[in-house]
Formats: structure tokens, C-alpha cells, sequence
């Protein structure tokens, strides 16, 4: 497995995109910190475009490499590796080299802002690691639906429609049943259905060290329990772990059933 | 024997691809696979290789089951019908790559030599031509010593010469006591090459034997005739 | 020798004090192993502006009655120790002085409101340099005016608020300073009511179970400098008129019903270049008029300011509101109050006259503040991709929100 990690690695790793990204992201973390000189305005910007950008980001280049390397793949298969190493290879080639760019494109100039003088630190590296989390993911997720769809154009538009949906429809729905449900008590079924969105769940992990003034202003004993202490935190976090896991499952689980 | 298949089926969604198909195959001769389009030629070779994944039946390579199994293939070296390959990496660091993903022995220098592909060997693989392409596929391939060689579709893209120098590379190998199965559509390629026919029909082995024998029993004196007759033939 | 000339005067009368007080005035020595070893009984033998210095020691004493002029001056904080069977001081004289005890174990009543010491209907009281703990009430001043509650320390161990009382409380009384005083781990820290002309100053309210500092009936008070922290419910200023408020840190009060603080019914306040930092609310104003809110600091609270009912005339004037999860919260659409030249972190706008005022206007209150006020659990949602086209669009053409609610003039540098 590592040795295909390592040539899916290098090989992302030499490719425009990553340097699209990785340039993207430098860009970025210099604009944020040197035009505005403030590390907790450019944390809350940086926040929304991981939980937006960083998802979509995953899901396209996932979906880009697996099907662009459909028959490199079928060559390594013929070749004396076993299956889901090829597959966990890639896959972790591919969210490892995404999970690098980010990190190193914002981590750079923060770093060279003084971050790791200034309190922010902690903050900062929660957003990496969300970050890095929503990368392997939304990757995975990918890798699952383009393994499941032989045909491109179908593939690429169900991981766009995916991204769609956990970002920006979901949220919608939720919205509106808790509007709809709201004399009910609501407090347990608004964590779970953070839970089952992992962009939803790192927000939450986000808005934990962000906003957490705001989220002890309710009163349901639940919400209490869950911000008020480090259970939230660790929950959020191996449900994380957990979103992480899964795709991966599937992955392997698709990769041995499937012909190619 | 080299490879023996049981009762093979595939099917993908609805369309029955593969039924029952009962093949021995021996060793240190060629064998042309051959059958019209979707015949399921590639989905046997697949099916051998473990890319396609068998809904029954059995196969086992060199004494060995398939299932579950992966060692296998480095007893096999196959060429794919698409060479398609990573486009950012060196048609130097591909070589040194699938060395160093086998881990075996390999004699690739001769190989690029005759292929002519020296000139090749630091430029990106997203800049070569299909026939170049192609070469480097087979330099892959026959750069290993195993006992079995699996080509889908050797001959494409290939000029003349280098046609030429793969056919001879073909033969040689057969000379070390090599097991060798070729799909091709190429007919005049076959015919000069191959030692047994397997011809695939609606997923079963429809004919299988030398090519002296398709031909009386085709009572065609024509290699390709024969093999257009063959279908026909039988429905007669 | 000239710039020595105005002191003459002082000179003359402090030698002349001193003269009056070997005259007429003795002091007393208490302690363990004196002839003098009880505060109570030593009262009872001085004379009115005697001196009584207690000692290093234990004390079990209660009930100490001090009912005339006295000085009453502990040595190295000797401990004066009430075995919880009542009140310790009561003191029910003008010109009493209280300086340097260490009280312990106040007995709980719940018919009483036992305190360490209690002041009834005198003037010119000092108490200072006290440390308190182990108290039901800590200092409560009923009636009395004139007086100061100076630099005491008192430490509280609340855990319910029905057998706890508060850290300094003011009952009927007027023009008293309580300064530099710190007070955790009660249940109101600083409480007054029906008290006027009161400055409260450079205190340190933390950790009480209710309010840092809490306020009731009590008109044309100042409070400045002082710091509440980690309170349960921050502090409460209601029913009252003419308060001053500046200078203040209102910190960490997180919770449900927890403010940095709560406004309600106060008329003509003004309130200056307090800090509001990480609080569930910043301030919850309610039925409050007229009050002029400048350079103050709302930082990374929930809400910076929630307006509850009908407030009107309020201004808003030079404040930064920086990383607030909700700037302004509002429950109606009518708005009669002014917000201008404020600084916004979550202004957008841009400045192309370059005069350090932003050319579109700025909308404070979010679409999302209603629905959150509507359904509390949405809170779930905030900064999600979907709350923010919402307010984008709520932004762009308001529907719900008050169509005059903005600052017209937002700052585009922090206020500093």
C-alpha cells in the first residue's frame, strides 16, 4: 500500500493542481493576515471557506483523479499488489497530498505572521485539523461514488450533488424542521442531525472554541451538557473520526466486489 | 497445465456475459482468444488476471486458486488493451516504478533498445504519441520472466517495424517455454502466431484447437474466412 | 521653605490631633493572653474615640456590639471567630472604624441575615482592610451614609442561593465608597437597593453565585473601573435612574440566563468604555430609555446587545463590536434608536473618499437573530453556508429587520 501511496503521492504532488491549491491557500493565508492584520477576523474567514471550500475542493479532485486514473489503475491491478492497497494507496495519496497543500499553504504565512506567539495557535491548528478531516472525508466520499459510477459525466455530478447537499441543502432542511417541530423539545435531535453532516459536525467542533458564548445562551439541559463541557469536544471529534472511517469502509468494501 | 477454468460465469447487470466456460490451457504454447465483440475475451482474460470478479466457477493459475489470492500475478505478465498511464511521471521513473512495485528481476535495457525508446525516457508520459505509448506498455510487460503472458490487443498503434520486432519477442519467448495468450483482431497477426485458437461465442467456448483444425472443420482454406465462417458454419 | 508654607496649616492641625488624642483618648491593647482578652468586654470599658488594637490571636467571640466612636484595629489579622452562632460586629455608631480583622464562620440563618459585620444607621463609618470568609453576609450597611468600604477581602463559599447572602450589601444607605474591594463565591457580590450617590470603584467581583453586582431602586449611582467575572448571572441594573457605568470589564458570564449585563428599566444612563468580553449576552437591555452607550468594547460574546421590549432614545455611539457571534439581537421591528460611527468586525463595506467612514451602511442585526430568538435550538446552525446567504439576501433587501436599523457612518479602523 505505501509504495502506491508514495507514486500517487509524488505523482499529485508534481501535478498543476496541487500547486493551484497550494497557491490558493498561500494566497490566501497572506492576504488574510498582512492586508488585515488580525488573526481572529482571518480565523472566522478562514472557518467558512474550510467547512465550504476544502469539502468541495476533496470531492472534485477525488472524483478527478480516480476517474483520470481509471487505467493506471487496471495496470496496477494486473500487477501482483493486492487490491485494497492499490485503492487505500490512492486514497490516502490523494488526501494526504490535498491535506499538504493546505496545510503548508496556510501554515506558511501564518507562521511567518507570528502565529506561534500569538493565542491563536489553538484555534488555528483546530481549523488544520478540521480541515484535514473534512479533506479525507469529502476524498473518500468521492472515491466511494466514482467507484460506483463507471461513467464519468453521472460520477462527477453525484459528488458535486453530495457536496451540494451536506453543504448547503441539508442545512436548509434542518432549518426548517426545527422550525416546523419547534414546539417540541429539540435539542437532542439537533446534535444528532449535526452529527450525520460532517460539514455540520466540524462547524460545531469550530464554533465550540469560536462561538462558544453564543452556543451556551440555550437552554436544553442536552446542549448544556454537550457545550458546556469537553464532552462535545471529544464526541464531535470521534464522530469525526468516525465519518472518516466510514468512507474508507466503503471504499475497500466497493474496491474487492468490483470488475474492472 | 498453466491455467485451468471451471465452469466460469459473469454477469454484468443484465447481460450474461460469461456461461460456463470449461478451458484448459498448456503449457508452453500461444493461444489466440478470439470471438466477436462482446464476446467476453476480455472479461476471461479479466477474469484470470482477478480484475473481474467471477459470479461461479473456478479458476486456478499454475496450481493455485484465484480467490482471494494476489501472489498469483507475479507469475503473469499481462498487457492491457488501453496503456494509459499516469501523465506527471517519466517514462523512466514508470519503468523503475513497476520494478519496484513487482520486486522481481527484470531486462528492460534490450527491451527499450529495441524498441527504440531511449530518446523517450526522461520525457512525461503525457507527451507520448499512442504508438510510443504502446511501446513503453510492452517494455512493461516482457521486461519480467514469468511463465505466463497475457496480451490484449498487442498490436495497436504499433508501426510496421516495431510489429515486427514484437512478433519476434512473441516468439522468443514461446522458445523459453512460455505460455502465451493474445486477443487480437488482427487475423494475419494470429495466424502467424498462435499455436491453439480459443474462439468465444454468446460466453462459451465455441471452437477451441489448432488452426489446421478450424480450417477442416470451417472447409475454408482461408485463416480469416474461417473465422468469419465459423459462426455460420455451425448454424448450418 | 516656601513650597513647605501651604502644609503649615495641615501641620498644625495633626499636631493638634495628636495633643487631643493623648488628651483625652486611650488605646487599648487586646489579646490572648492580656488583661484585656475579649473585644466585647474591652467595648464596654472604652470610651468613645478610644483605640482598640487586637492582637495576633483566636477570638470566639459573637454579637460585638459597637455602639460608640471607636477605632478598632486588628495587629497582623488576628481571627475573630463566630462558631457560626450569629453576627459578629453590629455597629450602631457614627465614626466607627474597622480596620484589619479576619472574620470567620458567620452563622446561616433563614430567619436572620447574619453578617460579619453590620452597620445601622451611622455615619462615618470606615471599614477596611478586612478579610471575610466563612460568611452568610459579608458587609451590610442598613441606613447609614457617609462612610467607606475600603480594600476588604471576601470570600464566600456559595453554593445555594436560598442559605447564601451577599458579599457587600447596601440597604437605605447613601454616599458611601466601596472601592478596591474583592468579593467571590457569594451570592450577590455588591447588592444595593433604594441607594443613591453611591461609587462603587475599582472592585473585583467574581465567581458569586447570582450577580457580580447587583442593583435595585438605587439612583444617580457611579460605578467605574471595576471588574465582573465568571458570574452566574453577570450584573443586573434595574429600576433605577442617572447610574453612571465606565470603565468596567464584564467577563466570561456564560449561560442561559447570564449577561454581562442586564438593563432594565434604567432611564438616563451613561455608560462609557466598558469592556464586554466573551459573555452569553453582553448587555440585555429592557425598557431602557435615553441612555448614551460610548467606546465601549463588545468581544466575542454571543450576543453583543440584545434589546428585550420597548427601548427608545438610546445611542450608540464610538463602540467596537469585534467577533461577536451576533451583534444586535432585536425582538421587534420598530427601532428608535441611533447607531453611528461604530466599528464592525464583520463590516464588509469599503471606503473609496478615504475619510475613515465606510460608504454603505452597516446592518447589525441578522436574520438569523430572529430565528434563533424564535426557535433557540437553530443555534446549531450559525456560520453555516446556508444562515449566511440568508442574511446575505436579508441583508441586501430587508424584510424582517428594521429597515432604519444601520450605522450610516461605520467606522473602517478599530476604535482604539
Amino acid at each position: 500500500m505505501f509504495k502506491i501511496l508514495k507514486y500517487s503521492f509524488y505523482d499529485l504532488i508534481r501535478s498543476r493542481w496541487s500547486y493551484v491549491y497550494f497557491l490558493f491557500y498561500l494566497a490566501l493565508g497572506f492576504v488574510l493576515l498582512f492586508l488585515n492584520n488580525d488573526v481572529s477576523k482571518a480565523v472566522i474567514t478562514l472557518m467558512n471557506v474550510i467547512i465550504v471550500l476544502i469539502p468541495l475542493i476533496g470531492t472534485i479532485f477525488g472524483v478527478m483523479y480516480y476517474y483520470n486514473s481509471r487505467e493506471f489503475t487496471e495496470l496496477l491491478l494486473a500487477q501482483p499488489i493486492k487490491r485494497s492497497s492499490i485503492f487505500m494507496g490512492q486514497y490516502f495519496g490523494v488526501a494526504g497530498s490535498l491535506t499538504l497543500s493546505l496545510v503548508l499553504g496556510l501554515g506558511i504565512p501564518f507562521v511567518l505572521y507570528g502565529l506561534l506567539r500569538s493565542n491563536a495557535i489553538f484555534d488555528f491548528s483546530l481549523l488544520l485539523v478540521t480541515g484535514a478531516f473534512l479533506t479525507f472525508i469529502f476524498v473518500g466520499l468521492s472515491f466511494v461514488i466514482a467507484i460506483s459510477n463507471e461513467n464519468k459525466i453521472k460520477g462527477f455530478g453525484y459528488a458535486v450533488l453530495l457536496w451540494l447537499f451536506l453543504a448547503v441543502v441539508y442545512d436548509g432542511l434542518f432549518l426548517m424542521s426545527l422550525i416546523v417541530f419547534e414546539e417540541y423539545p429539540l435539542d437532542t435531535f439537533s446534535l444528532v442531525a449535526t452529527m450525520l453532516n460532517p460539514i455540520d459536525l466540524s462547524r460545531i467542533l469550530i464554533l465550540l472554541k469560536l462561538d462558544i458564548s453564543a452556543l451556551l445562551g440555550y437552554t436544553g439541559a442536552i446542549f448544556k451538557q454537550f457545550f458546556g463541557t469537553n464532552l462535545g469536544f471529544f464526541i464531535s471529534l470521534v464522530i469525526l473520526l468516525l465519518w472518516t472511517v466510514l468512507p474508507i469502509l466503503g471504499l475497500r468494501y466497493k474496491a474487492m466486489k468490483k470488475d474492472f | 497445465m498453466t491455467i485451468e477454468i471451471n465452469n466460469l460465469h459473469k454477469q454484468f447487470g443484465k447481460n450474461q456475459v460469461l456461461k460456463g466456460v470449461d478451458l484448459t490451457i498448456e503449457e508452453g504454447k500461444i493461444y489466440a482468444i478470439l470471438g466477436p465483440n462482446g464476446s467476453g475475451k476480455t472479461t476471461l482474460i479479466k477474469s484470470v488476471l482477478g480484475m473481474v470478479i467471477p459470479d461461479k466457477g473456478e479458476i486456478s493459475v499454475l496450481g493455485a486458486s484465484i480467490k482471494k489470492n494476489w501472489k498469483y500475478r507475479k507469475k503473469i505478465d499481462y498487457l492491457p488493451q488501453i496503456a494509459n498511464f499516469p501523465p506527471n511521471i517519466k517514462v523512466k521513473e514508470l519503468i523503475s516504478m513497476i520494478k519496484d512495485l513487482r520486486n522481481s528481476p527484470s531486462e528492460e535495457e534490450a527491451l527499450i533498445d529495441l524498441f527504440g525508446l531511449e530518446p523517450f525516457l526522461n520525457k512525461k508520459l503525457s507527451t507520448l504519441s499512442g504508438g510510443t505509448k504502446q511501446k513503453v506498455n510492452i517494455v512493461l510487460t516482457f521486461m519480467f520472466d514469468s511463465p505466463l503472458i497475457i496480451l490484449d490487443e498487442p498490436t495497436t498503434g504499433l508501426d510496421p517495424k516495431a510489429l515486427i520486432r514484437l512478433k519476434e519477442l512473441i516468439q522468443k519467448e514461446k522458445a523459453n517455454g512460455k505460455t502465451i495468450l493474445i486477443t487480437s483482431h488482427i487475423m494475419q497477426f494470429v495466424e502467424e502466431m498462435a499455436d491453439e485458437i480459443l474462439y468465444l461465442l454468446e460466453g462459451e467456448i465455441y471452437f477451441k484447437g489448432s488452426i489446421e483444425k478450424l480450417l477442416q472443420q470451417t472447409e475454408q482454406t482461408n485463416f480469416e474466412h474461417a473465422i468469419a465462417a465459423i459462426t455460420t458454419g455451425s448454424h448450418v | 521653605m516656601f513650597s513647605l508654607l501651604p502644609h503649615r496649616k495641615h501641620a498644625l492641625w495633626l499636631i493638634l490631633l495628636l495633643l487631643g488624642q493623648s488628651l483625652w483618648a486611650k488605646t487599648w491593647n487586646i489579646c490572648n493572653t492580656c488583661e484585656n482578652s475579649s473585644i466585647k468586654e474591652t467595648i464596654a470599658l472604652a470610651k468613645a474615640h478610644d483605640t482598640l488594637l487586637v492582637q495576633k490571636g483566636t477570638y470566639l467571640e459573637y454579637e460585638i456590639l459597637v455602639d460608640k466612636p471607636l477605632v478598632i484595629k486588628g495587629i497582623d489579622y488576628p481571627i475573630i471567630d463566630g462558631e457560626e452562632k450569629g453576627e459578629i460586629f453590629r455597629v450602631q455608631s457614627d465614626n466607627v472604624s474597622l480596620d484589619g480583622l479576619f472574620i470567620i464562620n458567620v452563622g446561616v440563618s433563614y430567619t436572620k441575615d447574619n453578617a460579619a459585620i453590620r452597620v445601622v444607621q451611622s455615619k462615618n463609618f470606615r471599614i477596611q482592610n478586612m478579610v471575610l470568609e466563612q460568611l452568610f453576609f459579608g458587609i451590610y450597611l442598613e441606613k447609614s451614609s457617609h462612610g467607606k468600604v475600603y480594600h476588604n477581602r471576601i470570600i464566600g463559599e456559595a453554593v445555594d442561593e436560598y442559605n447564601s447572602g451577599n458579599g457587600i450589601q447596601l440597604w437605605y444607605s447613601s454616599d458611601v465608597e466601596v472601592s478596591k474591594n474583592h468579593v467571590q463565591g457569594t451570592r450577590d457580590g455588591i447588592y444595593l437597593e433604594f441607594s443613591d450617590r453611591i461609587t462603587i470603584t475599582d472592585n473585583v467581583s467574581m465567581d458569586n453565585l447570582r450577580y457580580g453586582l447587583h442593583f435595585m431602586f438605587s439612583n444617580n449611582d457611579v460605578y467605574a473601573n471595576n471588574t465582573f467575572e465568571n458570574n452566574g448571572a453577570g450584573v443586573a441594573v434595574m429600576f433605577s435612574k442617572f447610574i453612571t457605568m465606565k470603565n468596567n470589564t464584564f467577563k466570561k458570564n456564560w449561560g442561559t440566563a447570564a449577561y454581562g449585563m442586564l438593563l432594565k428599566e434604567i432611564n438616563d444612563a451613561k455608560i462609557i468604555g466598558n469592556t464586554f468580553e466573551e459573555n452569553t449576552i453582553g448587555i440585555n437591555i429592557e425598557g431602557s430609555n435615553r441612555i448614551n452607550y460610548t467606546n465601549n468594547d463588545f468581544i466575542g460574546n454571543g450576543w453583543a446587545i440584545r434589546v428585550v421590549g420597548a427601548c427608545y432614545t438610546n445611542s450608540f455611539k464610538g463602540n467596537n463590536f469585534l467577533y461577536n457571534s451576533f451583534d444586535i439581537s432585536y425582538n421587534s421591528k420598530l427601532n428608535d434608536n441611533v447607531f453611528e460611527g461604530n466599528f464592525w468586525s464583520s463590516y464588509t463595506g469599503y471606503d473609496l473618499d478615504k475619510d475613515g467612514v465606510g460608504d454603505v451602511p452597516y446592518r447589525p442585526v441578522k436574520l438569523f437573530s430572529y430565528v434563533v430568538n424564535r426557535t433557540p435550538e437553530t443555534i446549531v446552525l450559525l456560520r453555516s453556508l446556508f444562515m449566511d446567504i440568508i442574511d446575505f439576501s436579508e441583508r441586501v433587501s430587508p424584510v424582517f429587520t428594521p429597515d432604519n436599523l444601520k450605522d450610516a457612518q461605520p467606522l473602517m479602523k478599530i476604535r482604539s
